[in-house]
């Protein structure tokens, strides 16, 4: 097939296209409304997707959690975190890692914790300010404390929602004091609510007082000068793998452990729960562009019904057509450039029409749509797909009549 | 001389209720380059299936048609369309251009299915028009065209890929007799002066009597092939109108 065969067929097409533009216009409708909706769905289900990721990411996507390894008394071994040997010091070093935002050590202690009349039960940790930083949590009445309140060990507590509401119900706790295993401390600030956390803990039922105050006051004289875990910020989510290889390096030379000798620490990082839920998420974002996609499957038969019309129309056009020498394909080729064009001008005025839509409902909607260009590059390849397929049958048809019948009809 | 036509015992037969109508009954004839022939007959006597087969629209039943030689039996379906595009120009009794089209597209058009690009085919088609007197004419529709022009742009767009043969079915049927006289007189200059062969296929004496060679086909046979005298136009068992 020649090209400029093709060339006359494209405008021969586009002129048959003009010559009945209501109809043309009402043809492609179903195919606008279909592009439309799909392009407004994908729209919709990426800014829900880039809205989970963001939340998740605020829970801590880009967080590392080392936890001390596990303690062993003779042939025993305790559960992870239950050793002594994560050291203030192994934070700091991990602080000045490349990658790394900010490293956080805590310690943890299960507590009664006694107010007045009233007591709880909960696990109060240790903290540096710089804990708070990490996990993004701010006090929601009060303050947290400061660097000065932690070196110096002051006895001050940040309590969280849950605590607060168990030992002091509607009060304000702000300036309470509470004791923890027979320690004073003055509430200095009530964090807000974080609700839970990935493994159903209650994340609101915890205190936070200061790190040197928890070391000195609180820990058990085995566990004195070490912590629990280090809360690891890290600048992007690439970065995680690297960092994550720099600080089980980092460790196992602070702790002098010989090549073969098990790590006495682990690493973890919520990006398996963030797969998870990226994966939830696009398969919602997948069936929403599914439902829009039946309206294009629609589209495509209307473009079959009107294209047969059209060939039953113009048979003696194609009888003369035949007469001077069209061959059967150059017919087909006729009729599928026109049901070709009729499929991706729709697409394009849909992706237009969606675009517009998916914009005005960032107004209503509360987050920022989200149109990539894939979505409208699958939108165009979609709609030529169903352009060939529903126009192929009757262009064939076009193509199979006899010129002698098609010339006396 | 190989015939540019040639019809050997051509029988064409088709299905109807009736069992199989028999519309042409061993037709053989031969039309060699050059000449100009009428194929005369009245309504139903065979000269339209006559002139489908010599136009390569449509098969025989039995016998042989060759074009120029070709056995056009052995010719595939994309060949016969190559053939009706290049070997024939098409001339129809109610011109059949393309609506849409504009005179030079019309004209053109077999040249896109020839695969000429669209420079050479405005040109030819330009030229063309001129040659039939339309050179004013050329981005006109045919709707904004005479009867006469449009037979004449027809003409044009028959002798796009410069055929062998001109096919005529009953082309001045649908123009007044002025007109008519100017469209048969157009098709001998064109015999003469090009040497392309011309068929015409037609009811009409007074067209038939504008050619050089009279067939006439009654009931699906040749009853006679002759110069266009008056027992060739009018008949043997007809006697002369009073």
């Amino acid at each position: 097939m020649t090209s400029p065969l093709f060339a006359a067929m494209f405008a021969e097409a586009w002129g048959a296209l003009l010559a009945n533009r209501l109809r043309s216009l009402l043809t492609m409708l179903g195919m606008i409304i279909g592009v439309s909706a799909v392009i407004l769905m994908l729209a919709i289900g990426g800014g829900v997707q880039r809205e989970v990721s963001a939340s998740i990411s605020g829970l801590g996507s880009n967080l590392l959690i080392i936890t001390a390894g596990s303690g062993r008394s003779g042939g025993i071994f305790g559960g992870a975190g239950t050793g002594a040997t994560l050291k203030i010091d192994d934070a700091e070093a991990i602080a000045t890692l490349p990658n790394v935002i900010a490293a956080a050590p805590s310690t943890a202690v299960p507590a009664q914790v006694v107010a007045g009349p009233t007591n709880w039960a909960t696990n109060v940790s240790g903290v540096t300010p710089s804990w708070f930083v990490v996990n993004e949590w701010q006090a929601s009445e009060g303050r947290i404390f400061t660097e000065r309140e932690d070196r110096a060990g002051a006895r001050v507590a940040v309590i969280g929602q849950t605590v607060a509401e168990k030992l002091f119900g509607a009060r304000d706790a702000q300036g309470q004091l509470i004791r923890i295993k027979g320690v004073t401390f003055t509430v200095i600030g009530v964090l807000d609510r974080r609700g839970q956390g990935f493994g159903g803990q209650d994340r609101d039922d915890q205190i936070a007082v200061p790190l040197t105050s928890s070391t000195r006051l609180l820990q058990a004289n085995e566990f004195r000068g070490t912590i629990r875990n280090i809360s690891v910020s890290i600048a992007s989510a690439e970065a995680l793998e690297p960092a994550t290889d720099d600080i089980i390096r980092l460790l196992r030379r602070l702790h002098r452990l010989r090549p073969g000798e098990q790590d006495d620490f682990q690493v973890a990082n919520l990006t398996a729960i963030t797969d998870t839920l990226t994966v939830a998420t696009k398969a919602v974002s997948l069936l929403l562009a599914a439902i829009g996609s039946i309206s294009l499957v629609v589209g495509g038969i209307g473009i079959m019904n009107i294209m047969l019309v059209s060939v039953t129309e113009r048979t003696r056009e194609i009888g003369i057509r035949m007469a001077i020498g069209a061959s059967r394909a150059a017919i087909r080729l006729q009729f599928l450039m026109e049901a070709l064009m009729l499929s991706l001008i729709g697409c394009g005025i849909g992706v237009l029409l969606g675009t517009s839509l998916a914009t005005l409902a960032d107004n209503f909607i509360g987050f920022q749509t989200e149109i990539t260009p894939a979505a409208v590059l699958v939108a165009f390849a979609v709609s030529a797909a169903i352009g060939i397929f529903f126009g192929w049958w009757p262009a064939n048809r076009a193509a199979r009549l006899s010129p002698i019948e098609a010339l006396r009809s | 001389m190989t015939p540019l036509i040639w019809l050997e015992s051509v029988i064409k037969d088709y299905p109807s209720e009736a069992g199989v109508f028999r519309a042409l009954t061993d037709v053989s004839l031969q039309i060699f380059p050059g000449e100009l022939v009428s194929i005369m007959g009245p309504s139903g006597s065979g000269k339209s299936t006559c002139m489908n087969i010599i136009g390569c629209l449509d098969t025989v039943t039995q016998g042989r048609y060759r074009f120029n030689g070709q056995d056009t039996a052995t010719l595939a379906e994309d060949d016969l369309a190559r053939l009706r595009g290049q070997g024939i120009g098409f001339i129809f009794q109610g011109f059949n251009l393309l609506p849409r089209l504009s005179a030079t597209a019309n004209v053109g058009l077999p040249m896109v299915y020839a695969g000429a690009d669209a420079a050479s085919r405005k040109a030819r088609a330009g030229d063309l028009l001129a040659s039939v007197g339309l050179a004013d004419k050329l981005g006109s529709k045919p709707t904004q065209l005479s009867g006469g022009q449009q037979q004449r742009v027809a003409i044009a767009r028959a002798l796009a890929n410069a055929p062998q043969l001109l096919l005529a079915d009953e082309p001045t049927g649908a123009l007044d007799s002025k007109t008519g006289v100017e469209v048969l007189a157009l098709f001998r200059r064109l015999n003469e002066e090009k040497g392309v062969t011309v068929v015409i296929v037609t009811h009409d004496p007074e067209v038939a009597r504008a050619t050089n060679r009279v067939v006439r086909i009654q009931d699906g046979r040749i009853v006679h092939d002759g110069p266009p005298d008056d027992v060739a136009l009018f008949g043997v068992r007809e006697a002369q109108p009073a």
